[in-house]
């Protein structure tokens, strides 16, 4: 039994990165922009996280540092997509190239640095209740802001009117510009959502998944936040369930290589990648009947006054 | 005041050439702020990262050999651009070639065969590349997965691949438990066109490969249907011409490309297999292909600048102890000012006034 209630809690560890990073690029793609930098924002989010935390030995302002970092890197893309309407791919692109090597570059000090990781949360009498306990009342906060950020996120996109413009936005910038919504500005707040969520995502793992920062920490996780929102096709819910699946991949890998599985660990390690790719697939072949992607995603919108 | 993007009428021949230019010396001028920033005198680092590999014949040698399968992956790279296909997974295919190359020299090892092996090295590792590239064109083109996404997935699976040979069945006996294989044999060794230098083969079949890229683009229907499938789709619908089958041909071909060029770094500079074969090579060489303006020509030029600021920034990092990182922010800087610039070609960007567009408005 222990050893099921510690998977289900590195599970949930495991997936929280991908669900932040994932809201926060949902929540761009629904405003019609495809911001492929979130591999970029997340790991100069986690150098300058794990900056943060140990400079000031709060978990707190690394997490802020993490998410003003992704902010500062998603105004970028902005001002080069949305500003200069440049290509929304290679402008993505590009902001994974500068960021890993940003990150390399604020990161290089603090290699081998150690911190006091995010504390777990502990309220006596619930969190001792066996089986559901820990993993209900035992995590750190991290994971309880994930949830209730992907709420907030369902709750707006679906239940405001501000959402209801920022769908607009994404399905037909041409009939939302036309309609005097201000379609850029709406795309650049969307974008800086993304890149605050991106930012946090990155910080997550040095400050409460593994308690030291090494360059490429993130590992190819802001491309699986892509993916993710793919599998989501676009919607909250099901970003909540992908998050989880694909976090419990990543551990199924781990622990087969604890239990000494009979298959060379790399070929573990490469499940994650695998499953992405099958997941795509299996996803693209069932929505044969029209996409459900938002209309206007990826294209380049430049008002005319 | 703010930005405003004002559509050209005719695409501005003139900044599509002067572009490029204008977004080196752009990411010169940040350069010479970071180094600034990073407390280092910015006119001698500027003159370690551009000036001293010019030189001498040691690093002009070497930047040929860094241009090399850098100039190869991006050829490949453009046409995919060109025809609109996203393929940003070079990097497994170079691995994956460079992979299924050394087979070869892996099983023929001290057994004295012929000169075909180094041959047979190059053709699997370009069919190895091609198939792998293959795999994110079908499931793009069968199922509507996105390239983008499954093509980037396959690089980390590559490098595991690799990582896996190399520390398990490949691994030398003799390499006092180091990742790697034994160096290759001669015949399985890309030769050198310096007697005692580091300038090899490969440098000719990459620029063999511009030549074949500027051929097919400039004189040949397929070409004309790369850059109309890319440029205007729906003409190209009307105009029969097959989308789907582009990508698998675009895809194939940059994926054999990248393929060759992993298997000619590591039976030429390197000599055997390894981790870390490449320093980004495939991520680095989609910048090669937009500063190059996915054209063969600029590519080649592309390639060689982008070599000389890894030839540099190794000289930078021992003389005045710049971090290595810096070279790939310089690398990222630059392809950001690279499609900044880009924009000029297709808008006018004007700043707008707010007082003075009212007035424009009354008027």
């Amino acid at each position: 039994m222990e050893l099921v209630e510690a998977i289900i809690l590195s599970v949930l560890s495991a997936s929280t990165p991908l669900l932040i990073a994932a809201t926060g690029e949902l929540v761009t793609e629904r405003s019609g922009v495809l911001n492929l930098g979130v591999e970029g924002m997340m790991i100069v989010g986690a150098a300058c996280g794990f900056a943060g935390a140990w400079l000031t030995g709060s978990i707190f302002i690394g997490a802020l540092f993490g998410i003003i970092a992704g902010m500062l890197m998603s105004l970028i893309f902005a001002l080069m997509a949305l500003g200069l309407a440049v290509n929304q791919v290679a402008t993505g692109l590009a902001l994974t190239i500068f960021g890993i090597g940003l990150s390399g570059l604020i990161g290089a000090g603090f290699v081998g640095e150690r911190i006091a990781p995010a504390i777990h949360l502990y309220i006596p009498g619930l969190t001792d209740i066996p089986l559901i306990g820990r993993v209900l009342f035992g995590q750190d906060a991290f994971v309880y802001f994930s949830i209730a950020l992907i709420i907030a996120v369902w709750w707006f996109l679906y239940r405001t009117r501000a959402g209801l413009i920022l769908r607009a936005c994404g399905d037909n910038h041409v009939s939302a510009h036309a309609l005097g919504y201000p379609v850029l500005r709406i795309r650049t707040f969307a974008v800086m959502f993304g890149g605050a969520c991106a930012g946090l995502a990155g910080a997550y793992l040095p400050l409460a998944y593994t308690p030291f920062f090494v360059p490429g920490m993130t590992a190819g996780r802001g491309w699986i936040a892509l993916a993710l929102v793919v599998f989501s096709s676009w919607r909250p819910g099901r970003l909540v369930v992908g998050a989880y699946l694909f976090g419990a991949v990543t551990i199924l890998q781990l622990h087969a290589q604890g239990w000494g599985v009979g298959i060379p660990s790399q070929f573990m390690s490469a499940l994650p990648y695998l499953a992405t790719i099958i997941v795509l697939v299996l996803l693209s072949r069932a929505r044969t009947g029209g996409s459900t992607a938002p209309a206007a995603l990826g294209t380049v919108f430049v008002p005319d006054r | 005041m703010r930005l405003v993007l004002e559509k050209r009428t005719e695409r501005s021949h003139a900044i599509a050439l002067i572009s490029p230019m204008i977004a080196i010396g752009l990411t010169i001028v940040t350069m010479t702020i970071l180094f600034a920033i990073l407390g280092k005198n910015p006119l001698l680092a500027l003159q370690a990262y551009f000036i001293a590999p010019l030189t001498d014949g040691y690093s002009l040698q070497e930047i040929a050999v860094k241009a090399t399968p850098l100039v190869m992956i991006a050829i490949g790279l453009s046409l995919c651009y060109l025809a609109n296909a996203w393929n940003i997974g070079a990097e497994g295919q170079f691995l994956v070639g460079a992979v299924a190359g050394s087979w070869i020299a892996v099983k023929t090892q001290g057994t004295d065969a012929g000169a075909w092996v180094l041959p047979a090295m190059f053709v699997l590792a370009a069919a190895a590349g091609a198939l792998y590239a293959l795999i994110p064109a079908i499931c793009k083109v069968r199922f509507g997965a996105s390239e983008i996404l499954t093509s980037l997935m396959l690089v980390y699976v590559a490098d595991l691949l690799l990582d896996y040979l190399v520390r398990g069945p490949w691994r030398d006996p003799n390499g006092f438990n180091f990742p790697t294989t034994a160096d290759f044999d001669p015949v399985a060794t890309v030769p050198l066109l310096i007697e005692g230098g580091r300038l090899h083969l490969g440098s000719i079949i990459a620029l063999l490969v511009v030549a074949a890229a500027a051929i097919l683009l400039g004189r040949t229907i397929k070409g004309f249907e790369i850059r109309v499938v890319g440029a205007a789709p729906r003409a190209a619908r009307f105009g029969g011409f097959n989308a789907n089958q582009l990508i698998i041909l675009t895809f194939a071909v940059s994926g054999a490309l990248a393929g060759l060029a992993g298997i000619i770094e590591v039976a030429g500079p390197i000599g055997h297999l390894q981790p870390g074969i490449s320093p980004g090579y495939g991520f680095t060489a989609i910048i090669v292909a937009f500063l190059g303006r996915l054209n063969p020509l600029g590519i080649l030029i592309a390639g060689l600048f982008l070599a000389l600021t890894f030839i540099g920034g190794e000289q930078a990092q021992i003389a005045m102890k710049i971090p290595l990182d810096v070279t790939k922010v310089f690398q990222g800087i630059l392809l950001f000012y690279v499609l900044a610039c880009d924009s000029l070609i297709l808008y006018r960007f004007k700043l707008v006034f707010p007082n003075r567009q009212v007035a424009r408005g009354a008027g």
